[in-house]
């Protein structure tokens, strides 16, 4: 869904670089790479590195980096412009979803983004550069970026071993660590999200591995919380 | 990062965590945190000084004999450490050829993470 800003920004020194974060690794992620045909690096991150690198917990975000690799905006929620994901469940009648989906539906479509604003000053970064006044200050972009106590550090690790003991094909032993990875870091929707996503697919629904479920856990912090605003 | 011993490589350390082993201690941007003079030997790393040092939580799994040491932390502390941006380096999905963030030094960069599930 980047390619078509990325031609429109490409020529004026500009490039994507996406990273899908996704334990299941190739074969859950090249055919969406394949399908819009990137022509910019397409990259896989196993084991959610950019988690513990860049402070990421959800997707998608972005986060921009200047000319030197220095990061001018730390990750936030990014979209290009608009977000298809919410326009294909706009045009859904969801009259006609089981009621459990009909609830999943009712929530998504609370959560909050706002492409156009995002977009908007994408575009006067990659025309103005430091000038940008969406261009932070090293200073500033570290204290934006996540927090990290010693329990989201933990979190990291436990995360890490799971995906480890599943891509080794012992799916049982990563249940404990990424139990003990959404424990400690509640707010890191990418460890709990991806964990559901083995039980239950659909609806990322509650099951005997965990006793949370996407449903219950946005409600907890109020849909319209999902994304945190971008202050630009 | 993921072990099967508390001796990690130095280089192999480097790569994965963004910290680097210099003469005053383990750094990374302007922070340098002095390790014990044991703690480096023979090109490798003494995992429990390093994560006592720099904070890092170090979690055992005993059933299959596994550590992973998580990024260092710290009540003040957050994901970024400096506002450089940390090498990255992953097979690109077009090509299964490895990538780094870095090779794109000299254009601006909108890292964008997503997800199938």
């Amino acid at each position: 869904m980047w390619q078509e800003l990325r031609e429109e920004l490409h020529p004026k020194g500009f490039e994507v670089v996406t990273v899908a974060l996704d334990v299941g690794g190739v074969e859950a992620t090249k055919q969406f790479v394949d399908k819009a045909n990137a022509q910019h690096p397409s990259l896989l991150d196993e084991a959610h590195l950019v988690d513990e690198l860049f402070g990421v917990v959800n997707v998608p975000n972005g986060v921009w980096i200047n000319e030197d690799q220095m990061i001018v905006r730390p990750a936030e929620p990014a979209f290009p412009g608009r977000n298809p994901v919410m326009e294909s469940f706009e045009k859904l009648d969801v009259s006609t979803l089981p009621p459990d989906v009909a609830d999943i539906m009712a929530e998504v479509k609370k959560i909050k983004s706002d492409p156009a604003a995002y977009k908007a000053a994408l575009l006067d970064w990659v025309e103005h550069g430091a000038d940008s006044p969406y261009a932070l200050e090293p200073q500033e972009v570290v204290a934006r970026s996540h927090a990290r106590t010693d329990d989201k550090a933990r979190a990291a690790a436990h995360f890490e071993l799971g995906q480890h003991l599943h891509r080794n094909g012992d799916h049982p032993a990563a249940i404990p660590h990424w139990r003990e990875a959404h424990r400690l870091q509640p707010d890191n929707w990418t460890y709990k999200r991806q964990a559901w996503n083995f039980e239950d697919p659909v609806r990322q629904g509650h099951t005997d591995a965990y006793d949370s479920s996407w449903i219950e856990d946005v409600r907890k912090i109020g849909a319209e919380n999902y994304y945190p605003v971008v202050d630009l | 990062m993921l072990l099967d011993s508390l001796r990690v490589d130095v280089a192999d350390f480097e790569a994965r965590t963004g910290w680097t082993v210099q003469p005053q201690g383990l750094c990374q941007g302007d922070v340098c945190l002095p390790l014990p003079e044991t703690a480096i030997a023979g090109g490798t790393l003494d995992v429990e000084a390093v994560a006592e040092r720099a904070g890092m939580p170090l979690v055992h799994d005993e059933a299959h004999n596994l550590w992973a040491l998580g990024p260092a932390a710290g009540r003040d502390r957050h994901a970024l450490t400096t506002a450089a941006a940390p090498e990255l380096e992953l097979p690109d999905l077009r090509t299964g050829e490895k990538f780094r963030l870095s090779s794109l030094r000299g254009q601006k960069v909108l890292l964008l993470a997503w997800a199938s599930w």
